[in-house]
């Protein structure tokens, strides 16, 4: 009876604390301190072809880092789809990493949520300084005006990737430049029996990231000055509607791609089956997918005229990777001391080789590894014609809205169904709707 | 026999029992009146800590304006009134609208899965009723879509269900030539009928579990006796297997519709974070609202506007079976 009542006694007090913590109305809201000032924990994005890749990428480095610091890095490589909501309820439970990453295109929504350390002239101080960055990866690190929430570590840039034997085959002596030349073009191959361009119709996050440069293509923009949603406008709906009406109208994007969420577009491309990719640093997916280096070439993204690539003309937004520390992190100098570390010149050239992306520190790019000829479109693109996405507390949801949207005018479309201004338009009022009342 | 009689019983044959009235009386009677209490207690803290406590929360989170700005922090985030409540149920406004879409979409998916998966599930029992050369093998086969974990069964079905190269329409189109052309599956609105397939596919082995069980209670004498009267196998299925099975079918239905209006793991792996529209069930809407779109407010009053419909429907259900139960009694 003793030993059952003690029991019970523990019970009861077990419950009650564990009912005390659920109910503390959000106690996240403590600030970084040095208590724990030998160990981190990290969470990367998947970036590889898998985790297991990542790991062995990260690793060595982690390992380095510990030799150096006597600081132990524990790591977790996080899939895309669940790092938002890993974010999300590490924010709401304050029970998160000290250091992670974050899609650069969330910057200004996760900054709204006050859960990150703000990147003031301090503390960029102590990472060697604001300046060793490229600007357009610094434009994706939180709202204008405001401290960044968060550090560039990767940066990427849309590309067009092209099949070289079947464009030959085709007669098309260079790669299309304008949306024109690439309807045009599209004629040629799809007389061979291959599909023309590849798209992820039901990936609402690659939807955005197409619409987005199209709208800029036209000169419109998502968002009113003032941060409001403007979905409606005639240069967004025109953007929407052209995007879409590569597979509605012209039939360049396959219909059977309205529902590929999943890279299957990658595989088609790696597999010789679509002649072009519009894709983000694709080289380390195709490379894995067992297509040699020669068999694509690389050029800007399409225009709707003029040169690509150049002038004011928009044709990537700055895709890419950002490095955010926890506020409440129990390590406060380690993990500084780690951003340092992974945004260093040496770290910086070792990890975008292995991910082929560009590296947003001006002075790693100089390594011979990024001025080959794909990595210097993708470099000129990021230097001189990508724009980020908006910078906005509700972005995220702009995302989603948006995306969701061309997502069903790509299964209308793919139906066989009239994809119209007044179609596109009629999405897109719904898609604004469902933002958040200001 | 009344409890005096059986504590005396019990007393008289303990050896070395105390008298009547003693402090020893007493602790042994405490012992045995608050034993099943303390037995539950496990069970109610349990209760309390995954159910109770997180349920309280999401209630008191349905009254707030809660976004980014304030998940860090939700205690403090402004109190909103009945505001997410009325927004959810503004059925001419586009959140109202689209939760009364899918409200509507989840109830004929569930009609029909539950259907469906009780239908199948009861044939397939029945089928297997009488023992035959391989029925232990046909069992064991029937049962593996329930033993399955429910991720890699469902990602099978997105391959399948894939428009260029999927079995589905590999069957459909280029085989039996049922189809004009291939069909998409997991967009437009075939979607629907790709959830029910897979939602089926994965819910009637439970159906077939439960019947199975309920069958072994049924005395063979009554079919015995029947078929002595001339009764034929449709007869006897009416008159018997059925009406025998009724208090099996009524829990079976029941946890059926709860665990299919609730389904979320189905519809977020078949179609992801935005299903179409003709499969936008309610779970994967609310999951939508809430941390898609970061509106955890107007989510929760969501997710109590569903509990209270669930507890409703559950509740008039189990009235109207229990007085089903009472008058047959009777």
């Amino acid at each position: 009876m003793r030993r059952l009542r003690a029991a019970l006694t523990g019970a009861v007090t077990l419950s009650l604390a564990l009912t005390a913590t659920a109910c503390g109305g959000g106690s996240a809201t403590g600030e970084g301190s040095n208590d724990s000032p030998k160990t981190l924990t990290y969470w990367a994005s998947n970036q590889g072809a898998s985790i297991e890749i990542d790991k062995k990428v990260l690793q060595p480095e982690l390992d380095k880092f510990e030799k150096r610091t006597g600081i132990k890095v524990e790591l977790e490589v996080v899939p895309w789809s669940d790092l938002l909501n890993r974010i999300l309820t590490a924010t709401t439970s304050g029970q998160g990493p000290d250091v992670l990453n974050i899609g650069n295109t969330w910057s200004a929504s996760l900054q709204s949520t006050g859960a990150l350390l703000p990147w003031d002239e301090k503390n960029f101080a102590k990472i060697g300084g604001k300046d060793r960055f490229v600007d357009s990866a610094l434009g994706s690190t939180g709202v204008a005006g405001q401290d960044p929430a968060a550090v560039p570590l990767y940066s990427m840039a849309y590309a067009l990737y092209y099949n070289k034997k079947i464009l030959a085959d085709a007669g098309i002596s260079r790669p299309p430049a304008t949306w024109d030349e690439l309807v045009a073009d599209g004629k040629k191959i799809r007389k061979l029996g291959k599909q023309v361009l590849g798209a992820e119709g039901a990936n609402v996050a690659e939807n955005i990231h197409h619409v987005f440069v199209f709208a800029k293509q036209h000169g419109a923009e998502f968002f009113t000055p003032d941060g409001k949603p403007d979905f409606t406008n005639d240069g967004v709906v025109k953007a929407i509607e052209q995007y879409v009406g590569l597979m509605a109208e012209d039939k360049v994007i396959p219909a059977g791609n309205a529902e590929y969420a999943q890279n299957q577009s990658v595989s088609d491309f790696a597999k010789g089956r679509t002649a072009m990719l519009l894709w983000q640093s694709a080289s380390a997916n195709l490379t894995s997918q067992g297509m040699s280096e020669d068999a694509y070439g690389i050029a800007p993204v399409p225009v709707q005229s003029g040169t690509p690539g150049g002038g004011t003309q928009v044709n990537s937004m700055v895709a890419g990777i950002n490095l955010a520390v926890f506020k409440n992190t129990d390590n406060l100098d380690g993990a500084t001391e780690f951003v340092k570390f992974m945004t260093s010149e040496e770290e910086q050239r070792i990890l975008n080789k292995a991910y082929s992306s560009i590296p947003p520190v001006k002075a790693a790019q100089s390594d011979p590894a990024f001025n080959t000829p794909a990595n210097t479109v993708l470099k000129d693109t990021l230097a001189r014609s990508a724009a980020a996405l908006p910078q906005v507390p509700d972005e995220s949801q702009f995302e989603t809205a948006v995306g969701t949207a061309v997502k069903e005018l790509f299964a209308d479309a793919a139906a066989g169904r009239p994809v119209t201004a007044e179609s596109v338009k009629a999405k897109l009022e719904k898609a604004q709707q469902q933002m958040p009342a200001k | 026999m009344t409890t005096t009689t059986v504590e005396q019983a019990v007393r008289e044959s303990t050896p070395g029992a105390a008298p009547p009235g003693t402090p020893r009386r007493r602790a042994g009677r405490l012992r045995r009146i608050g034993l099943p209490y303390l037995l539950l207690l496990p069970a109610l803290v349990l209760e309390l800590l995954v159910h109770l406590v997180p349920m309280a929360v999401g209630i008191v989170m349905s009254f707030k304006q809660l976004t980014q700005f304030h998940i860090r922090d939700w205690g403090a985030a402004p109190w909103s009134g009945l505001d997410n409540y009325s927004v959810s149920v503004d059925f001419d406004a586009p959140v109202g609208e689209a939760l009364l879409h899918s409200f509507l979409v989840t109830v004929a998916f569930t009609l029909l899965s539950v259907g469906l998966c009780w239908l199948i599930g009861t044939a397939a029992a029945i089928c297997l009723q009488d023992s035959f050369r391989g029925r232990g093998l046909l069992r064991a086969l029937f049962l593996v879509p329930y033993a399955l974990p429910v991720y890699t069964a469902v990602i099978t079905w997105v391959f399948m269900f894939q428009h260029d190269n999927g079995l589905v329409n590999h069957v459909l189109h280029d085989q039996l030539g049922l189809t004009d052309k291939p069909s998409f599956w997991l967009i437009g609105d075939n979607s629907f009928f790709a959830l029910l397939t897979v939602s089926v596919w994965k819910g009637w082995p439970f159906a077939f579990l439960i019947v199975m069980a309920g069958l072994q209670n049924i005395p063979r004498e009554l079919y015995e006796a029947a078929a002595l009267d001339g009764a034929g196998t449709w007869q006897q299925i009416r008159r018997i297997t059925l009406p025998s099975l009724r208090p099996v079918n009524q829990v079976l239905v029941l946890v059926l519709f709860l665990w299919t209006f609730n389904d979320f793991n189905t519809p977020y792996v078949l179609f992801g974070k935005a299903a179409p529209q003709a499969a936008d069930l309610i779970s994967v809407h609310i999951y939508q609202a809430s941390f898609v779109t970061w509106n955890f407010g107007t989510g929760s009053a969501m997710s109590v506007l569903l509990l209270l419909f669930l507890l409703v429907v559950t509740g008039g259900y189990l009235a109207v079976t229990s007085r089903g139960r009472r008058t047959a009694d009777a």
